[in-house]
């Protein structure tokens, strides 16, 4: 399997020389898989979206280093741009980017710093807006005359419209409503099988990682705590405490239906599982 | 791109001038001001110069911190002192003679006199001022020293509110402005390359989100405010009631009594004042 990205032995400390010294990250180490989906989870303050900053080269790391298919992407800074329109990087919030006059405008934003032509433009803003649900009509619209949900959708897109080949998404379905949330993911898997794209998303719903991720990477106090497929995470559900996180809901309802002998099965983790195992105890 | 900018470069302590009444210290900080621009003969700008030490001594504002904030000054100082060394004519025979360049000892003694004074009013307001008072402090003494004016229907208590609110968020405003930053830069914004109109241009992703998101604050805000029934300065109290003892007003008394000296010493020189003494002893 290729790696999309690694990360080798990375570590940031911020105000470094000053009283407000804080290392966010220490020397961690870690891949994220060509094609997959990788969910990363862990406390407030562990040291996430400094990880995600570092992967576009938005931020560089005090020492180690990371590379994009193999290549240092801090060989060339001059040539940073490349590397910003390879991977994507969607922030927290990422609807208080938006400036321009039209959706349409803004989300071609991206792909007008690449250089692209007027043509390939207006395809991939047509496409990015297909992805993430919005209407032809919405795009005629002014960024700020739109609901929450549709500026969230606008500033994924105007990402997307770069067409990178890594997507790292920091906490991209928080404060929306479960529709908008499953629109929203479901949109950018979608994005991911047609390119072949990598994503990484951030995220502190583990029903939304359960139910997306192939695999997990759980952070705490900026080392890497645990990572593995989501079976081999959830599976360990008292490290998970320890880290102050939590399993999906369901999953917690199978453990206490197997401590009451009703269900032998623990590893469910997503509510279409789960279903299916309820189906077979009532069929017995 | 931003982040070098501190504000609110106020250091928690427990100094003198930390426990001063922040209105007398607006008080004193006026005297001081009046006293560094007014001292002119050598022996006043001694005084004024001891009375900065002092200052500096009791703020226990940590000296290395000192130096970073003359730091950014330092091209102004510099600029300030060789202007004066080079340009001012004195009478008597010039100390140097190089060409165009002759320096009289006049103009030493005004670099040095100047470069003290600049050096003087930065770095006092910092102690009496920035490093010592919180910006809460702060707008509640102007509010206090300011108050008589609303007999005249000056809306003083506005004018401190809006003060704070003001200085509250511009460490907001930087960390918001830094965040739409790194979100354009992600999308391969580039501010760095181009001329100059292609650099302005290149701004306008980063300030129409920050004056969007400035005035959506200032709404949640007013809101905030109303909610919690907000309605002016009437009969409104402070969390904090200042209280002036009496060793603040001693501090005052002994700032006018040295500005006061320093108006007559002025009109002495050195010599007058060695005469003086010798006449004494
Ligand atoms: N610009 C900065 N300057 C100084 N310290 C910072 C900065 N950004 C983050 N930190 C510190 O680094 C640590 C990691 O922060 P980070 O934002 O990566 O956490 P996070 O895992 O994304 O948390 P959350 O889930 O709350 O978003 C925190 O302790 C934070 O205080
Ligand atoms: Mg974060």
């Amino acid at each position: 399997m290729i790696n999309a990205i690694e990360v080798k032995n990375i570590s940031v400390i911020y105000g470094e020389g000053t009283p407000f010294r804080k290392a966010a990250l220490n020397g961690i180490t870690t891949a994220f898989p060509k094609g997959e989906i990788t969910g990363i989870i862990g406390h407030t303050g562990s040291g996430k979206s400094t990880l995600a900053s570092l992967l576009n080269g938005l931020l560089k790391a005090t020492s180690g280093e990371i590379l994009l298919f193999g290549e240092n992407i801090w060989a060339k800074p001059k040539e940073m741009t490349k590397i910003r329109s390879r991977v994507g990087l969607v922030f927290q919030y990422p609807e208080y980017q938006l400036f321009d006059e039209t959706v349409e405008a803004d989300i071609a934003f991206g792909p007008k710093n690449i250089g692209l032509d007027e043509e390939e433009i207006k395809n991939r803003v047509r496409l990015a807006a297909e992805f993430c649900g919005l209407s032809e009509k919405e795009l005629k619209r002014s960024p700020f005359e739109l609901s929450g949900g549709q500026k969230r959708r606008a500033a994924i897109a105007g990402v997307l419209a770069m067409r990178p080949e890594v997507i790292v998404l920091d906490e991209p379905a928080a404060g929306l409503d479960p529709q908008g949330r499953e629109e929203i993911l479901s949109g950018l898997v979608e994005y991911k099988n047609k390119y072949g794209a990598t994503l990484i998303i951030i995220s502190h719903s583990m029903e939304d990682i359960a139910k997306y991720a192939d695999r997990i990477l759980v952070m705490k106090d900026g080392e890497i705590y645990m990572q593995g497929s989501v079976e081999e995470i959830f599976v360990q559900a008292e490290r998970l405490f320890d880290a102050k996180l939590d399993l999906p809901q369901i999953t917690k309802l199978f453990i206490e239906l197997k401590k009451r002998n009703l269900c032998q099965s623990t590893d469910v983790y997503t509510v279409g599982y789960a279903k299916k195992e309820i189906e077979k105890i009532i069929a017995k | 791109m931003l982040k070098d900018v501190t504000f609110g470069q106020y250091y928690p302590g427990n100094s003198l001038l930390h426990r001063t009444d922040p209105r007398i210290k607006m008080l004193i900080l006026i005297e001081y001001l009046v006293l560094v621009l007014v001292a002119n003969s050598e022996i006043a700008a001694l005084l004024s110069l001891a009375f900065t030490v002092f200052l500096i001594a009791v703020s226990g504002v940590r000296f290395g911190i000192l130096i970073k904030s003359v730091k950014p000054l330092i091209f102004v100082l510099a600029f300030t002192a060789i202007i004066n060394l080079f340009f001012t004519v004195g009478e008597g025979e010039p100390l140097l003679n190089w060409g165009f360049i002759t320096i009289y000892a006049n103009g030493v003694r005004n670099a040095i006199m100047m470069l003290l004074r600049l050096l003087s009013l930065v770095l006092g307001t910092s102690v009496l001022i920035s490093f010592t008072t919180s910006p809460l402090e702060l707008t509640d003494a102007i509010e206090a020293l300011l108050s008589p004016l609303k007999k005249i229907k000056v809306p003083v208590h506005e004018f401190a509110m809006m003060m704070s609110i003001a200085l509250r968020f511009i460490p907001t405003l930087i960390e918001e402005t830094n965040k739409i930053i790194s979100a354009q830069k992600a999308r391969c914004a580039d501010f760095e390359s181009g001329n100059l109109l292609k650099r302005i241009k290149a701004l306008i992703p980063i300030l129409i989100p920050l004056f969007v998101s400035a005035v959506r604050r200032a709404e949640e805000l007013a809101d905030a405010m109303e909610c919690r029934c907000y309605n002016g300065g009437e009969g409104r109290t402070k969390l904090k009631v200042m209280k002036s003892r009496p060793a603040d007003y001693a501090f005052l008394l002994a700032v006018t009594v040295l500005t006061v000296a320093v108006f007559f010493l002025n009109n002495i020189s050195v010599s007058e004042i060695i005469n003086l003494c010798k006449a004494i002893f």
